[in-house]
């Protein structure tokens, strides 16, 4: 417990995950790729395919989550999700572990090294530009819904080739609750922010989604968003909340959601941290049965769920266990995948390490852009 | 600046004993790496407020690094020479600022990629440390304790689940006069062993009455240091250019006085106090963190004989930018909540322990405070047992220890 940790206990990881998956979950171990392409399997043409991306954070660990016993905590992944899925069991995260920068590698294919708590863009280009900018789509039809004022960049970058109004556009359910509820106690719940946000409060600007878009685009009106929202707990059911509104009005072909009610954990309480497990693992159920019953992306939307990052393992003394993710060790960068869709194999778990760029050219490829600039591979057993 | 360039008058600004171990290890600091030195200064600089463990621990690291050969000194710090620094951290002040540097520095290693080199040669630096100047073995056999679930009257949680394999559980505990009983324990220990910061009790909550011999320190008793650091936290929150460094840099600058602590005349305790506060990520909001870290940084750095570590209730969760301000109306708790959060806390203390010198002769116990269930570690309890026969604290002590 030195100054350089010299008791480091070995700390590889210890499961051998895909074991423990296909024990719990009756999978089967994935092994070569298809004889036919996604668009074969799947029936569904490129130009009509959708991805929706979310992201299981801030940052989780294998024993909350996949480990034999941390599977109590997300029923709804172990018994409705991943029997649908093709699961990988090593996402590999070898940048920065903080949550908007590395949410921003997992966006661009690039390990990006911004400033986690500035308020600046991505600096290559995002999923979002490449798949507007190749394919001509709209703006409206790629979407970002992010939880705190921080994530307000993320929908393009600051590459001189993109950039300004080629991204996606960005909702943070929680400004515009604040915005519509002016400081009324009755919402605080919905407003919580982790340990560190407090101290990182960035005045939102640029093109952000405020309450005015909301009623002409979404629909809904500030008293009735107002009112749903007094029946929820949770920053992130907020967020989700807005993603299936969004769905139903918008119907966007590339949507991406970023959960961050788990980021709990840095105030160091543990059962926080579990039941914002719980909740995300409910709320990922519940955009699943959004895409299955939304006519616009029932049979035709693949959906990709990934931790940003996991968190410090307790075996490692440079940290403090599941509080924080600033050791690098091999827990904190070590997390999972699962892909739901069509075409998609489901049932089955693939070992091979993948590293978190790779999510970037796989969408490129499964909705026909290039994600020119990423430095990840295409993970062949989804194409 | 460089290293090599350091004179004695540059230490003009530590404390006594800091300078003067620095200016007796000048010709050592010269001609360490810049990606180390500054980690080893953030230690040298507090060498006047830190225990006795820590202190010793120091000393022989530096008396190691005044005997290394040529060829040795290639191995040991051959990979923190790969590290490429900043021109800014290369021109900060971190002879008088190691901290600050530290801090900055991982901020540069992550953006830069180097992380992950860093932490291997820092793991490696460890490990031959750790070979070459073995750690002191204790004076006697170590005792953790942890009392969990204050204000829970019923649970259907399934405590202690992580330690039940290292130990036997006992579920028809007398719960009669149990907290007196372990702190009687533990005061008879300091007594048996009256060595300085080796035996402590820690309260999350209101402090029992307690043996003097014990080092106590409690979440109540901090209250009024909690609410002055709770102001400056929110003052900076405030102030432009915010940010979790940022607000780190300001409370790593911060002295007892600042939170009115140091008034029982114990400088070395009221610096670690005030770390707790403003180093402890969440201990100023919730008393289950502040007792799970407070136990931790005791192992770490007092490498304690004794520790009695009891959890009580914390506030239930509200928005941060509540939970952060000022209020002197009395919160909600979470009792149920806290008994999870005091589960984990446990377990951390027992795998904290085991990171000590001793481990295989340590002892360790958890209890269900005002019921029924126990658990026990060490050299003399069966792994992995159950015991459903009625007994109770005295006999569990006599068992366990």
């Amino acid at each position: 417990m030195g100054r350089f940790s010299p008791d480091i206990v070995d700390h590889r990881l210890s499961w051998n995950r895909r074991e423990f998956l296909r024990d719990a979950a009756g999978l089967a171990l994935g092994s070569g790729l298809f004889s036919s392409s996604l668009w074969a399997r799947s029936g569904v043409p490129q130009k009509e395919r959708k991805v929706v991306v979310i992201t299981f954070g801030g940052g989780a660990r294998d024993q909350e989550t996949f480990a034999p016993e941390g599977q109590e905590n997300i029923p709804n992944l172990m018994r409705e999700l991943i029997p649908q899925s093709s699961f990988f069991t090593q996402v590999v995260n070898r940048g920065i572990l903080g949550h908007y920068v590395a949410t921003a590698s997992l966006a661009t294919g690039v390990y990006e090294t911004i400033n986690n708590f500035a308020s600046l863009p991505p600096e290559s280009p995002t999923v979002f530009e490449y798949f507007r900018k190749d394919l001509k789509r709209p703006p409206s039809d790629a979407w970002v819904v992010a939880p705190s004022n921080g994530f307000n960049r993320i929908g393009e970058s600051s590459h001189r080739l993109y950039g300004a109004g080629q991204g996606a556009r960005v909702i943070l359910p929680k400004h515009l609750l604040s915005s519509a509820t002016k400081g009324n106690p009755d919402y605080d719940r919905l407003l919580r922010d982790n340990y560190e946000t407090p101290f990182f409060a960035p005045t939102v600007a640029g093109n952000e989604f405020e309450l005015e878009q909301m009623r002409s685009l979404l629909k809904l009106s500030v008293d009735d968003f107002k009112t749903h929202a007094l029946t929820l707990s949770s920053p992130d059911e907020l967020s989700v909340y807005i993603v299936r509104r969004l769905m139903k009005q918008a119907a966007p072909s590339l949507l991406w959601i970023t959960m961050h009610d788990i980021d709990i954990a840095h105030a160091g309480a543990y059962s926080l941290y579990v039941d914002g497990i719980r909740r995300t693992d409910r709320l990922c159920l519940e955009v699943w049965r959004a895409i299955q019953s939304e006519p616009e992306y029932a049979g035709k939307t693949t959906l990709f769920i990934l931790p940003d990052f996991g968190r410090d393992s307790d075996e490692d003394s440079a940290g403090n266990g599941f509080q924080h993710h600033r050791t690098g060790d091999a827990m904190s960068r070590t997390t999972w995948m699962m892909a739901l869709g069509p075409g998609i194999r489901e049932g089955v778990v693939y070992d091979r390490a993948l590293d978190s760029t790779d999510l970037v050219p796989t969408i490129g490829s499964i909705m026909g852009f290039s994600a020119a600039q990423s430095q990840g591979s295409l993970i062949k057993e989804l194409l | 600046m460089p290293a090599s360039e350091l004179k004695p008058e540059q230490f003009n600004a530590y404390p006594p004993e800091a300078r003067k171990l620095a200016v007796e290890n000048l010709r050592v600091l010269k001609i360490l790496p810049l990606s180390f030195l500054p980690s080893l200064l953030r230690e040298l600089i507090e060498y006047d407020y830190k225990f006795p463990a820590e202190r010793n621990a120091l000393d022989r690291e530096l008396s190691n690094l005044n005997k290394l050969s040529e060829e040795d000194w290639k191995n040991w710090f051959g990979k923190f020479e790969q590290i490429q620094l900043s021109a800014s951290l290369e021109k900060f002040d971190w002879i008088n600022q190691p901290a600050q540097f530290v801090e900055q520095l991982s901020s540069h290693l992550w953006t830069t990629h180097q992380q992950d080199t860093f932490r291997k040669a820092a793991t490696e630096y460890g490990d031959r440390l750790h070979e070459a100047v073995p750690p002191q073995e204790p004076v006697a056999p170590r005792l953790s304790i942890v009392i969990v679930g204050q204000g829970v009257s019923a649970s259907d949680y399934p405590l202690f689940r992580k330690l039940r394999p290292h130990g036997a559980l006992y579920t028809n505990v007398s719960p009669e006069g149990g907290l007196n009983i372990l702190l009687e324990f533990a005061a008879n220990r300091s007594k048996a062993h009256p060595e300085k910061y080796a035996h402590w009790y820690i309260d999350g909550g209101q402090e029992n009455p307690y043996d003097p011999s014990l080092v106590c320190i409690s979440y109540r008793a901090l209250e009024p240091a909690r609410n002055l650091l709770l102001a400056k936290m929110q003052k900076q929150s405030e102030a432009p250019g915010n940010g979790p460094e940022n607000l780190r840099t300001v409370m790593a600058s911060l002295r007892p006085g600042d939170l009115k602590l140091g008034q029982a005349g114990d400088p070395v305790l009221s610096r670690f106090e005030l770390k707790l506060l403003a180093e402890g990520s969440g201990t100023q909001i919730f008393s289950t963190t502040f007792a799970q870290w407070a136990a931790r940084e005791t192992q770490r750095r007092a490498q304690p004989l004794t520790l009695l570590v009891r959890f009580a209730p914390r506030q239930r969760q509200r928005p941060m930018s509540e939970m952060l301000a000022v209020s002197k109306e009395t919160p909600e708790l979470d009792p149920a909540g806290s008994l999870v959060d005091a589960d984990m806390g446990a377990y951390y203390t027992w795998l904290n322990q085991q990171r000590l010198t001793g481990a295989t002769q340590a002892s360790f116990l958890a209890w269900f405070e005002g019921h029924n269930t126990a658990i026990a570690i060490g050299p003399a309890v069966p792994r992995g047992t159950i015991s459903n026969s009625a007994t109770d604290m005295k006999q569990l002590l006599n068992w366990t220890i």
